[in-house]
């Protein structure tokens, strides 16, 4: 019997070494796809379990864990929770994470390959697994004061740094507050949720980034570059009539409040006058004479029709598909299709203070480790070169003159030349107009470039009304801040 | 021809000792880790801990060397070690379990029926002096091991935890009688087969190149399928059917050394197996929760909820685990008892789940060679026969919680919760104990002294106990 007895020994080795191989299945060579597994609620429990980096603004943390006595270990708290709710986003045990707590989710809970090294250390070090901080290009007044100066307005303000693409401000009203939604109470964390998300003026919607509108007058500036870069100059006649007949259609276009631009009456107007004044004719008109596809190759170098990852991802603006010529025309002056979200208008703006060179707009600096060695910086690269340096100077040399002598004056700041375009953008038959701003100071050696978005101006609400004394409080921040 | 592999005599138990000390340290030091990460160590506690650690050890030890002197030595130590880190792991679960609020006292219960455990190892040691007395009662331990392995399918007795019928209440507390019915039939398969084993070994007709045995022999075999397809009915799931079977299968196979036997017993059970899946619905679902486990559907029915919870445990678990404590062990239904492989597995990783396979693998072999070094067949039947049952054991049930196999409900043998199965592996490792203890007699006394005159046999390597 002594046989049988040996093979069935072998018998009960190999059923181990089955046990043996299913468990180094699971543990080992499965193991990354069972954890990522979003029924897998231990992965957010230990995720909770451990320290969170901190979101870091201008040196203060804006987003932090502090140690709780509860199952979940650590509290995430946010300071000026709804200045930098657009920014930070939030994380929550029921409905997860968004923007930077999202994107950079696991350079914040330490699990990103990047922290490798930092680990290692942590380990031989006996400490708990900690995650990086990460260092937004945020500056603290800029985005304070683009928070305030929106007021109880709905709109978004996007500042760039024209010469990095560092995003100086990000703001989005109106806003939430993102630590009822980090709340450890499941119940008052959806009781939270449910009003935002039921809430009409779309709280959790990240305008300056996230939302398009029509960019009404001041999507003239890329028609302005694509004729320049055609071969006009500022100084060049373009025909300006009071009404601009479409052709094959009934539809006129006429200036604002029927205005004339043409001020000596002669049927015509320079290019930088147009600008000057906004006029819509001498656009509609000179964008069916260039024709779309023109237009349509500047705006697409400019960023439109691109989703970009700042590393949040922003809607693509839209361009109309193949528009005839009144649609053209209406296109021309920021209308018919034409959709643009705030930060794709301050790209515009920055790609002319910096002298035809458009920088990817970005919004994490660096990120460090908890023993606050760098591990990540952002490089500044190049997003694209749309126009020359000749363009860029002379629609500078309009958007100046836009607010000495134009639809911009209160933009004006003593002592510093401003650049800017206004526009004002129809949003529908009844509802007020959108009204835009984007700018940028200093106009010879510009620090920064905004774009302000206002949903809702109110009744004749222009966006040199509405818009532009919250861009003047935007550019004056970032210029005291740097002095 | 070498007819007993002679096993080197070893005078005193001192490698006993040592690896006693060995599996003491090992209890209390996860005993310590898992009071130190849930803030709860006390030192005084824990010293008692230890002192009464270490005194069981003490007294097992004792025992051993005054009643089976020659037994293996590697046994004891294998099982104080899996008990030492079951208790340390079921009272962490305790703490998790506080941590949300459910008071449980898992941990200190089971201190009480390891305890109770080794008490019964204890008696069977000193109350059975010869294993092959348990032949006398070859039929009745047949006819007690079905009707208990039945006894949770009487109305009113049997208990439905689970999803398993294999309980039955008795004053307050549950019992799994088929924890015992195992070692019964084990004792009834051994005595049973000794007798019958030449019939059974006889050649039949020859199908597809193997020796099938003759038709009338088939006998035995077609009650054996039937009880087991009873079982798996009865109970729900194929668990303790296929631990019956396999245990069947396993003996026949040793005592005819007929190939044909296995193949037979394995197409008859798959057959079964898949007729009862497509027969009764809750077969099929168990079959379904298996194969599909991470379909969407089959999870959020929550049929496969608690094995993919498990799996997830173990998943966090890695190669290293997350630490005695530090995991999340609570998040698994049964974690104390089916679970206790996840949990494990969760938090002392691939490393910590590899090493408690191989102490079972540890243990196994040693059944099984003690099998061989017995001279009678009943013993060697009965060693190997209480071997593959705890190799069987252990398939099914981490089988199922790996989902390796449909998942049932059998206790992991010294590691689950749960006193039933704790005191019936503790007899099992008496009687292979005992049986070892005869094995590794030197040779001088090692003949029973009824089978001096025994007339030889054909096959002299089989001595076995004389017939009456």
């Amino acid at each position: 019997m002594n046989d049988p007895i040996r093979r069935l020994s072998v018998v009960a080795l190999v059923l181990f070494m089955a046990l043996m191989g299913t468990a180094t299945w699971i543990q080992v060579l499965n193991a990354h796809s069972l954890n990522e597994d979003p029924r897998n609620v231990r992965t957010l429990y230990r995720e909770y379990g451990t320290y969170r980096g901190p979101i870091v603004v201008s040196g203060e943390s804006v987003a932090s864990s502090k140690e709780v006595d509860d199952s979940y270990g650590f509290q995430r708290t946010y300071s000026l929770g709804p200045v930098y709710a657009p920014v930070t986003g939030f994380y929550s045990i029921v409905y997860g994470r968004t923007a930077l707590e999202q994107t950079e989710n696991t350079l914040l809970n330490g699990t990103s390959d990047a922290l490798f090294w930092s680990r290692l250390g942590d380990l031989f070090a006996g400490e708990q697994q900690q995650g990086a901080s990460v260092e937004t290009t945020i500056d603290a007044d800029v985005q304070q004061a683009a928070y305030d100066a929106l007021g109880d307005y709905a709109g978004a303000v996007v500042a760039l740094d024209p010469s990095t693409g560092a995003i100086e401000a990000m703001v989005s009203t109106p806003s939430y507050d993102p630590n009822v939604l980090a709340s450890h109470s499941t119940s008052d964390v959806n009781e939270a949720y449910s009003e935002l998300i039921n809430d009409e003026s779309q709280p959790m919607l990240n305008r300056a980034i996230a939302q398009t509108y029509p960019p009404g007058s001041v999507f003239k500036l890329v028609v302005a570059a694509a004729a320049l870069e055609e071969g006009y100059t500022a100084d060049e006649k373009i025909a300006a009539p009071d009404v601009l007949e479409l052709p094959d259609t009934s539809a006129t276009i006429r200036n604002y409040e029927g205005e004339s631009c043409d001020t000596d009456s002669d049927g015509d107007t320079t290019l930088a006058d147009a600008i000057r004044v906004s006029c819509n004719t001498a656009f509609a008109q000179l964008g069916m004479d260039l024709g779309w596809d023109t237009i349509e190759s500047m705006a697409d170098d400019l960023g439109f029709e691109e989703s970009i990852d700042v590393p949040l991802t922003t809607a693509a603006s839209q361009l109309p598909d193949d528009p005839n010529e009144p649609q053209t025309a209406q296109s021309s002056i920021g209308q018919f299709d034409v959709r643009a979200t705030p930060i794709q208008m301050a790209m515009v703006a920055a790609a002319i203070a910096n002298d035809g060179v458009l920088m990817t707009p970005y919004l994490v600096d660096s990120v460090r480790s908890n023993s606050l060695q760098v591990i990540d910086t952002t490089e500044p690269s190049i997003f694209s070169n749309p126009f020359s340096e000749d363009t860029a100077a002379a629609l500078t040399d309009a958007m100046v003159s836009v607010v000495e002598d134009g639809t911009g004056k209160n933009a004006q700041i003593s002592g510093v030349e401003v650049a800017a375009k206004t526009g004002t953008a129809e949003s529908g038959t009844d509802d007020p107009p959108y009204t835009w701003m984007v700018a940028f100071a200093p106009a010879d050696d510009p620090e920064i470039a905004v774009a302000v978005l206002v949903e809702d101006g109110g009744e004749g609400a222009t966006g040199g009304k509405i818009a532009a004394p919250i861009a003047k409080k935007v550019l004056q921040a970032a210029l005291n801040g740097d002095s | 021809m070498a007819t007993v592999s002679e096993l080197r005599v070893h005078r005193g138990r001192r490698s006993e000792g040592w690896l006693l000390v060995l599996s003491w340290a090992l209890a209390v030091l996860a005993r310590g880790l898992v009071d130190y990460h849930a803030d709860y160590l006390e030192l005084d506690e824990l010293a008692w801990y230890a002192a009464g650690f270490a005194g069981v050890l003490t007294v097992l030890h004792i025992v051993l060397r005054i009643f089976a002197p020659h037994s293996d030595q590697v046994l004891v130590p294998v099982v104080t070690g899996l008990i030492g880190i079951a208790l340390a792991e079921i009272r962490r679960i305790d703490f998790a379990y506080a941590a949300r609020g459910r008071e449980t006292d898992f941990g200190t219960t089971q201190i009480g029926w390891a305890l109770l455990g080794a008490l019964a190892f204890i008696i069977v040691l000193i109350v059975i002096r010869d294993h092959r007395v348990l032949r006398r009662f070859t039929y009745t331990a047949g006819i007690l091991g079905i009707v208990l392995y039945l006894l949770p399918a009487v109305p009113g007795l049997g208990k439905e935890i689970n999803g398993a019928k294999i309980w039955i209440g008795v004053g307050g507390h549950s019992l799994q009688p088929g924890e015992f019915a195992k070692i019964l039939l084990v004792i009834f398969f051994a005595g049973y087969l000794q007798t019958n084993r030449d019939a059974l070994a006889l050649a039949g007709p020859k199908f597809l190149g193997m020796r099938l045995p003759r038709m009338r022999d088939m006998g035995p075999l077609a009650v054996m399928f039937a009880a087991a397809l009873l079982i798996m009915v009865n109970q729900k799931d194929l668990g303790a059917a296929l631990l019956f079977f396999g245990i069947f299968i396993g003996m026949v196979y040793i005592a005819t050394e007929r190939i044909s036997w296995v193949v037979i017993g394995l197409v008859l059970f798959v057959f079964g197996a898949i007729a009862a899946g497509v027969l009764f619905n809750h077969v099929g679902a168990r079959y379904d929760a298996w194969l599909h486990a991470l379909d969407a559907d089959v999870y959020s029915s929550g049929r496969s909820e608690q094995l993919v919870r498990g799996l997830f445990g173990m998943a966090s678990g890695g190669l290293f685990g997350t630490g005695l404590g530090n995991g999340r062990p609570d998040l698994v239904p049964y974690a104390e008892s089916d679970f206790i492989i996840a949990s494990l597995g969760e938090e002392l990783g691939l490393t910590g789940l590899m090493a408690i396979l191989t102490l079972y693998v540890i243990l196994v072999q040693r059944a099984m060679r003690t099998a061989i070094g017995v001279r009678d067949g009943f013993g060697k039947l009965l060693s190997a026969g209480l071997g593959f049952a705890v190799t069987l054991q252990v398939f099914i049930i981490v089988g199922g919680v790996t989902r390796l196999i449909p998942l049932t409900g059998l206790t992991t043998p010294f590691l689950a919760y749960g006193g039933s199965s704790m005191l019936a592996n503790w007899i099992v490792i008496a009687l292979i104990l005992r049986i070892s203890d005869q094995a590794r007699q030197p040779a001088a006394n090692a003949a029973p002294k009824a089978e001096e005159s025994g007339p030889r046999r054909r096959r002299p390597d089989l001595e076995e106990a004389p017939q009456r």
